[in-house]
């Protein structure tokens, strides 16, 4: 028997993962627009916060930057997509947005990832402020322009491209973990210092993640920009982005790799629900939600439903 | 051979020179021991070697070779291992990654998965604690904790070994133990450098001792020498009569 549920629990998360992935893939088939539109907006979230998470998470480096390296990707596309006409086709657009965003994080990466903790913390949460204000400065004196706006592109080609980023940014995920990039990557999470010690050099590794990290959070920027039409500096480098990851991975749970997506799910849509049910009270009750959260699920949403699965499935072998 | 050699090695924090010119030399294959009061400077030089610090000024060689301007990772790839003395083990990770992490990352970094974990259990077998493989490092006992830093340092197939006071915080039977594994790793043919308190163990492992005093070097020689050196009785050691205990 206890085979028989071996093998049935072994199957169950490769076969839950590709009903959901069929779903994904053929709801615009089925699907309302609001819904293609609704889910694009999660892809969009969750694309964030396992980016994040993957670098965040792992080597424990809190990183602020999110909306920096969204924010480029969606500049990616005022650039190349502006409604005179596409420079590049959107899949293009999408690579460069992605390559920039990488490119900034090296450099930055490699110029500030020597700071620890809290001044880490502040110094990619400036970085953010920093670009933003650059970006209004240079409209301002030199383009002279307030805005831009991007092309038109079908709902579907949004939703499209955003699950593919999806599929990737979880699929890196997935094997960065199983590798010995990733034992490297936790060793510095754990110990910094012993992790040096034993001949990883942590320098490279962190910064090579936060690239990786970036580009993902870039081409995500990029597809989104189509969705946005309008951007300025202040749309496209909003700090909020900068901290819904965070909160979502934490609302989530960031034990494993599911952790995220489900926080990032259950966020955007909440969020979505409560913004058009009951606008007036949307903020102050999501508020509520995650001090509960916080204080009720240390291990988020992923870690209550793992709680149940165990008292379901543990249940029995406890008694014997 | 020497293995390592310092010259002129200094370390000033703020006015204080925590290592103030200390030459200092370790031959292959030998047991060498550190000692010295509380705040001599014995892990600060433990730091310089390791390049977790960089001497200012001062000279480390290995092999011949200026290590001086070294990374800690490139420390270890060319065969320098260390431990702590407050242990720094990867404490949500199970034993058996700890390990692993230092085979994959040591002195052999193109090493395969399955070549990597043969190795690691070989130096979780080494060191004894194979039966705790898959325990998480943070459950173990302080005792198991170090011998886990050893094993890892090992799994980077190091040539010197820098143990930072293992035996600190033990019971008689674990020192008696920790001394054992420290005579079976110099038999493995790794030459190693101890910072060590419990005067029986350096007495009874170490070929050669080298004391420290104020960031200075102020004796060196065989334990014989050092047990009846006037100045290190009078700067540490205190009565004879404690010297063995």
């Amino acid at each position: 028997m206890n085979i028989t549920a071996f093998t049935f629990k072994k199957s169950l998360v490769p076969g839950l993962l590709l009903v959901i992935l069929v779903a994904l893939v053929t709801l615009p088939i089925y699907g309302s627009l609001y819904n293609v539109i609704l889910v694009t907006s999660i892809l969009m979230y969750a694309n964030l916060t396992v980016s994040w998470v993957l670098f965040s998470g792992s080597t424990g480096y809190m990183s602020l930057a999110t909306a920096a390296f969204f924010g480029i990707g969606i500049y990616a596309s005022a650039l190349f997509l502006p409604t005179t006409g596409a420079v590049f086709p959107v899949l293009v657009v999408v690579l460069i947005g992605g390559l920039a965003s990488s490119l900034v994080a090296l450099g930055v990466g490699a110029l500030t990832l020597r700071l620890r903790g809290i001044y880490f913390a502040i110094f990619t949460f400036v970085l953010v402020v920093l670009i933003m204000e650059l970006g209004i400065w240079w409209e301002l004196s030199v383009s002279h322009l307030l805005g831009r706006y991007v092309i038109l592109v079908d709902n579907n080609v949004i939703f499209y491209t955003m699950l593919g980023i999806f599929v990737l940014v979880m699929l890196t995920t997935f094997f960065i973990r199983r590798s010995k990039f990733g034992l490297a990557m936790r060793s510095i999470g754990e110990n910094e210092e012993a992790a040096s010690h034993i001949g990883i050099n942590v320098t490279m590794v962190k910064v090579i993640t936060f690239a990786i990290s970036a580009f993902f959070m870039g081409a995500t920027g990029a597809i989104w920009a189509t969705k946005l039409t309008y951007v300025d500096p202040h749309v496209a480098f909003n700090v909020l982005f900068s901290f819904m990851p965070v909160l979502m991975a934490i609302f989530g749970g960031m034990g494993n790799i599911y952790g995220p997506v489900i926080g990032a799910a259950l966020f955007a849509y909440l969020q979505e629900t409560l913004q058009t049910e009951f606008p007036e009270i949307y903020m102050i009750s999501f508020g509520f939600i995650l001090v509960a959260v916080i204080l009720y699920l240390p291990n988020g949403v992923l870690g209550l439903i793992q709680k149940l699965w165990k008292r379901i499935s543990g249940g029995k072998r406890a008694h014997t | 051979m020497h293995i390592l050699e310092g010259e002129g090695v200094t370390k000033y924090f703020g006015g204080l020179a925590a290592v103030s010119n200390v030459d200092f030399y370790v031959e292959q294959g030998e047991v060498v021991g550190l000692i010295g009061p509380n705040g001599a400077g014995k892990t600060t030089l433990f730091n310089l070697i390791s390049a977790a610090l960089v001497p200012k000024p001062g000279i480390i060689k290995y092999k011949g070779k200026n290590i001086t301007r070294k990374k800690p990772h490139q420390i270890c790839r060319i065969g320098i291992a260390r431990t702590f003395q407050t242990v720094k083990i990867f404490a949500n990770m199970p034993v058996l990654q700890n390990v692993l992490a230092g085979s994959f990352f040591g002195t052999s970094p193109g090493m395969s998965s399955t070549d990597a974990t043969r190795e690691a259990l070989e130096s979780l077998e080494f060191v004894g604690l194979s039966d705790l493989a898959a325990t998480p490092a943070g459950d173990l006992t302080l005792a198991n904790q170090k011998r886990l830093e050893v094993a890892r340092a090992l799994a980077t197939r190091p040539e010197l070994l820098l143990l930072d006071e293992l035996m600190a915080g033990l019971n008689h039977t674990e020192i008696a133990e920790s001394m054992e594994l420290v005579k079976r790793i110099r038999d493995r043919g790794v030459t190693v450098v101890m910072i060590e308190h419990v005067m029986k163990a350096i007495m009874n492992v170490c070929d050669r001792i080298i004391v420290l005093h104020h960031g200075q070097k102020i004796a060196e020689g065989t334990p014989q020498e050092i047990a009846t050196s006037k100045t290190v009785i009078e700067v540490y050691l205190g009565e004879q009569t404690n010297a063995g205990s």
